[in-house]
Order: structure tokens, then sequence, then C-alpha cells
């Protein structure tokens, strides 16, 4: 009844965006910027991915896609789209010193307003009926699985029928918490979050790493966006069809207790509670499947309740999460 | 020459709070400069004369009575989730829950109607109403703020996830109260009834969320600044040490003003479903409960300020509506315009909080002129320089 094999890789490609989003999250959070605007950069970032890919497509015409450059354009654009939302939120929180919060937030309704503005606008411009763009043949490019994958059987399909953008957001992952734990700069990261005052007094550019740290993650995050409509959508963008996927990254975070790596089981982890109740059997009751799909959002909850109430040293957020910090108000 | 340290070009100070009428005036110039701005990426983006869409926009926020209460009655909802939400802010509460409480209390004011219809009088389901919508709203709110009180949970991500619990709640009850069967929604509620249905003032029907937001509005300035609780939640938000010290019980304060908060969301909640709208969706709220934040920030808490900042957003909101129909661009328009102009208002804070004094030399004159010059082109950079210059002229 419950295939354990077929659920798992469904549960990863739901969890593949919020890793993404988590890491970015993650790595901006470090720096002590708690950036609210995530959803709206991850709509920015998977928005521009796809005006590159239309209007790639539409310069090829009826002609065949160069696989690389279908890959390549749309990256190149979604890392562009949402590094200047990075930069926007950094310009605004660091050298305005503005409120994160109210900053994020705004962020988001730009986010989610520019998305799917040009959604709608591309979608007038391809006259299709259906309110949807359809960009499959860029979506087989990005979705490209591994040859050999489809004959190893179970071991294949749960570890290695993914695509490309899928294992580089479990390097990314890697990468990140190695950098935080181990290196010179993960430590200065690590200190302009927990005291800006004391990094500043060691000779750390704290306004460089919070620029660095926020445009960062924010291009990590962007490609949460970005993997969600070419792969998991098949390259179909439907306006407010990413929902909420960029609050739950945020979420995430503390799911993950600051930690990349553990961000890695987090985000599968609730990938599979997110499709969850496609697998609970309802009993003929609809009605049931809503109360289902509160699921993660109940489990996110006990879990910040239960690692507030353990209130263990490690697990705790960056002590200057979410403040300004300026030199002379010391 | 090489060798010699580079004087930074300017510096950055805090100033002493400003003059009301200054301060007022750079937030003015922003907005000013914000549509401007949004002028010139309209045109870029749609082809049409900016002051056509601009008139549009008034047109449809206030070109026909009709309209005009629309959008005060649209203002009147927004305004009071921003007022139900203050004091959470003031003390330094991130309750971004608004949207939950909201639709908490719009599910209590619509399980009496849907319940109670013909069971009891009309006036005891009105009561009934109002006292579970209440509740309702403040239990949503109370989760939250007892797990922040006894264990310091954060409260941004806990209200958060708060929110979505209430949409699938919601989304439970709407399959299970669906009228017809299968349809996926409820429709009006007592059509034929109006049980439960609030009174409308004076036969307006949009009248009566306008008369309560206004009764708040003074009620939460008064609140806030004269008495005792207002006293304690600014101590609270300026200093939770200080508050521990002066004798205040942070726990007791934070539950208290948190209910409060959630209370006044139940309130929305009970309007939206007994007066507004008489249906119960998962869309009910809309996003405002997130809007609201904005609202209660840029007016810096002030509840009369507040009716202002809910105007700007509203004005955008129906406005862009009104673009989306005549100009044929989409309704997510406004939710991009409505950013920029938030990023601008936003970025302002900082000329009216830090006062930013370049290097005295005798180039000065020279860079200040040519500045003026530059006011027209209007990016974000050169606005930065424009408030300092006449931050310059006050000066002097």
């Amino acid at each position: 009844m419950f295939n354990l094999v077929s659920f798992i890789p469904r549960a990863v490609a739901q969890g593949i965006p919020l890793m993404f989003g988590s890491t970015g999250e993650i790595i901006t959070q470090k720096s002590g910027n708690l950036n609210l605007g995530i959803p709206g950069v991850m709509y920015v970032g998977a928005m521009s991915g796809v005006i590159g890919s239309f209007y790639y497509e539409q310069s090829v015409g009826k002609g065949n896609l160069n696989p690389f450059l279908a890959v390549f354009i749309p990256l190149i654009c979604s890392l562009f789209g949402s590094l200047l939302m990075g930069l926007l939120y950094s310009f605004l929180t660091v050298t305005l010193k503005a409120n994160q919060n109210v900053t994020g937030l705004a962020m988001t309704t730009f986010g989610v307003g520019f998305g799917n503005f040009f959604g709608e606008s591309l979608i007038k411009i391809s006259g299709l009926d259906v309110p949807s763009i359809a960009l499959s043949r860029t979506s087989a490019c990005f979705s490209a699985k591994l040859p050999f994958a489809k004959s190893m059987g179970w071991f294949g399909k749960v570890f290695l029928s993914y695509s490309f953008l899928a294992y580089l957001a479990i390097i990314v992952s890697i990468v990140a918490a190695i950098v935080l734990k181990k290196t010179r700069v993960g430590l200065h990261l690590r200190a302009v979050g927990e005291s800006p005052e004391t990094a500043d007094a060691a000779g750390i550019s704290v306004s460089k790493y919070k620029y660095l740290a926020t445009c960062i993650g924010c291009m990590i995050a962007g490609l949460g966006g970005l993997y969600y409509v070419m792969d998991y959508a098949c390259g179909i963008w439907s306006n407010d069809a990413f929902g909420d996927r960029g609050w739950l990254a945020i979420a995430l975070v503390i799911f993950a207790i600051w930690k990349p790596d553990v961000g890695i089981f987090a985000s599968i982890l609730f990938g599979g509670l997110y499709i969850l109740y496609l697998y609970i059997p309802s009993m003929g009751h609809m009605e049931y499947k809503e109360l289902y799909k509160m699921i993660p959002y109940v489990v996110t909850l006990v879990v910040l309740i239960l690692s507030s109430m353990r209130n263990k040293r490690e697990n705790q957020p960056p002590a200057k999460l979410g403040l300004p910090y300026f030199r002379e108000e010391r | 020459m090489e060798n010699k340290r580079r004087e930074p070009l300017f510096h950055i100070v805090k100033r002493d709070t400003l003059p009301a009428w200054q301060s007022v005036g750079i937030r003015i110039i922003a907005i000013l400069i914000a549509l401007v701005v949004c002028a010139i990426l309209t045109t870029a983006l749609t082809g049409d004369n900016p002051f056509d869409v601009y008139y549009t926009m008034f047109q449809g926020a206030f070109g026909t009575e009709r309209k005009t209460w629309f959008t005060l009655r649209d203002l009147s909802i927004l305004l009071l989730i921003s007022l139900a939400l203050t004091p959470a802010f003031k003390m330094c509460f991130w309750n971004i829950g608004g949207e939950g409480q909201v639709l908490a209390g719009a599910l209590a004011a619509a399980a009496c109607m849907i319940c109670l219809e013909d069971k009891i009088p009309d006036p005891v389901i009105v009561l009934l109403m109002i006292v579970t919508s209440i509740f309702a709203g403040a239990f949503w709110a109370f989760i939250p703020a007892i797990c922040k009180a006894v264990w310091n949970t954060n409260e941004t991500l806990s209200t958060l996830m708060m929110n979505y619990i209430a949409t699938q709640l919601v989304a439970f009850f709407i399959i299970k109260w669906e009228v017809p069967k299968g349809s996926g929604k409820i429709g009006m509620i007592c059509q034929d009834s109006h049980v439960g249905w609030l009174v409308d003032p004076m036969g307006n029907k949009f009248l009566l969320s306008i008369i309560v937001a206004a009764v708040i509005t003074v009620i939460m300035y008064i609140y806030l600044k004269y008495t005792k609780h207002g006293y304690e939640i600014a101590v609270l938000g300026g200093s939770v040490q200080t508050a521990r010290y002066a004798g205040i019980k942070v726990g007791k304060v934070i539950v208290r003003t948190v209910c409060l908060s959630g209370a006044l969301c139940g309130v929305v909640g009970l309007l939206l479903v007994g007066s507004v709208n008489h249906t119960l969706t998962t869309t009910i709220v809309g996003g405002q409960g997130f809007t609201a934040v904005m609202v209660s920030w840029l007016a810096q808490f002030n509840p009369f300020v507040m009716v202002l900042t809910s105007l700007l957003i509203i004005f955008l909101d129906r406005g862009a509506s009104a673009i989306a129909t005549s100009f044929g661009v989409n309704e997510s328009f406004s939710d991009m315009i409505t950013g920029i102009i938030l990023f601008f208002i936003i970025g302002c804070e900082f000329f009216i909080r830090y006062k930013v004094i370049f290097k005295k030399n005798s180039a000065e004159a020279t860079v200040n002129t040519a500045k003026a010059e530059a006011k027209e082109n209007s990016t974000e950079k050169i606005k930065d320089k424009a408030t300092a210059n006449e931050e310059k002229e006050d000066e002097e």
C-alpha cells in the first residue's frame, strides 16, 4: 500500500526547493539578517529564469535548443535576478539600517507581484488559451537524468533519479556547512551574526560580510524557485503555483537549527510531510485531506516550541539576528 | 600620495528627534520620488502615459460614490488589522499571524451562523458570534504568546505557522459545510433568513466596519498613550531588562497584549463574515495580515497616522485594479508598485534617524549644484544625495 520507493523520490523533489531556500536563508541569518523576503526572492529567481528561457526558446523558434545554452541562460538570469533582490535587501537593511522584518515583507510583496506580473505578461505574449507558460523543451534539458539510473532498480530510483539541480542543492548545502563550520570566512561570518561589535573590533568588515552573505543567500534561494519551475513543474509556470514554499523555507531554518547539513535531511523530511496527505487514506471524506495538509505546519510548530524548551546553547539563533549594526551606537 | 589614508567621503551620525514637519516632509518627498519611479516603470512596461495611469488609479479608488465607499470599507478592514497588530509590535512582538487570527475569528462567526440558524433567535446568535470570534482570535494568538512568555519561542515563525494551520482548518470546514455538495465553497451564509448578518447602520452596508474602525482607532490611541497597560507595553518594547527592573511582569504583559491583538483580529474576522462578505473562504483575508505589518510600522505605531498609511496601500490596491481593467495590465502590478513605494518609504526612514555629513572641502558648492541638477534622474541613489542636500540647507 505504502510504496517507499515511489514516495522517497517525490519527497526529495518537494524538498529540493525548500533545501535551496533554507540553505540560502541560513547563510543570510548567520550574518544576523533575518530575511523575510525569501518567498519574494524565490519568485523573482523563478521568474527571471522563465523570462530567460522564454526568450531563448522564442529566438530559436522551431529549431533545436542547444542544451548547454538552454540550461546556462535561465541559470544566469535566475542568479542575476535574485542577486538584485539581495542587493536591495542589503542596501536597505545594512546601509540604511531599516527594519528587517518590514523590508523583508515588502520584498515578498514586490517579488510575488513581480513573478505574477511578468508571468501574466508572458502568458499574453505566448497567446495560449491556458493560463500558464509551457517551457517543456528547456525543462527537458534541466531535468535530464543519469542514463543508467533506470537500470539500477530501487537504488537508482531512490538515489540517482534526479536532475543536476537537485544534486547541486545537496552540494551547496554541504559546502555551506563546511564553510560555516571549518573555515576562517565562516568563523568571521558567525562572529558578525553573534556579536558585530566584537567582529568590528577584530577588524572584520561587518557591512561587507552582511552584504556578501545576504546576496549569496538570495542567489541560492533563487535557484530553489528555478528548480521548482524547470524541474518539479516540468517547465510550466502558472501564477501563484509556487505557493507558500518560501515561508516554509524560512521555517525550515529553525527545523535545521541553523545547520545546512541538517537542512538536507530536514527539507527532504519536510517535503515528505508536505505530500503525505496524498498517501493517507481519507476513507471517502475529502475534508480530511485538508486536515492532513496541516501536518508539516503543526510539526514545525512543535519542533519550534520543543527546541526553545530545551534551550541548548548551540541550537540558538545568532544572538544579534534581526538587529541592524551601527558602530556609533554602543 | 598612494600611502596617504583616504578620508571617507562622508560619515553618518545619529540625529536627535527631527521636528515633525521635517520628518513628514522627508516621507512625502520619498513617496513623490517613488511615484515618479513607478510612473517611469509603468510607461516602460505598458507604454501608456503615466498621468493617464495615475488618473485612472484615482478614478478607480474615488471615481464614483460607490467606489469611494468600497475604498473606505477596504481601508477600514486593513486599518483594523493594523490597529490589532500594533500593541504587539510596539512591544517588539512580531505578530505576523494576523492572517490566521482573522481567519480563526471568521471561522468562529461562520460556525455560529451555519450551525445555529433556525435553532435560536437571531440576537442571541449575533451575540454568540461576537463572543466566539473574539475568543477564537485571542486563542489563536494565545498559543504563540504563551510559548514566547514561557520558553522565549521565536514568535515570527510560530505565528506564521499558526496562519497555515488556520487556513487548513478553514479549508476543512469549507468542505464540510459546502453548499451545494461538491462545489468546494460555502456561498452566501443564511442568504434567505439573514440570520447572523450584522446590522447595516442607516441602511448603508459599508458603514458598520468604518464606524468600528473609527472607534477602535481612537480607543487604541488612548490605550497606547494614556493607560498603564500602554505604558508597560512601551517600556517592554524599549528594553526587556528595564521592564523587568521596573517590576513589570514581562510574561503577563506579553500574553495579555498579544491576546488583545488576537481578539481585535477576531473582530475583523467577525466583520468580514457578518457584514462584508457573508461567506467564508480560505482567502478571505487576502494577505492583509502581512500588509498590516507594514502599515503599522510605517505609521510608527501611531493609530492616526495608520489611517493615512492604510489609505495609501488601499488606494494603490484599488487603483491598480482599475488600471488592470482599463489598460489590460494584470492585478499583480499593484503588488509591484506597492513594493516599490514601500522600499522608498523604508529607505527614507534612514534620513529621519541619521544624518549624513560630507567631508568639508572647497569643491562642495559645485558638487551640491551638480547634485541638484542630477535630481531629475530620480534613481534611489540620487534620492539619497538629494535628501542629504536638503538636510544641509536646513542646517544652514
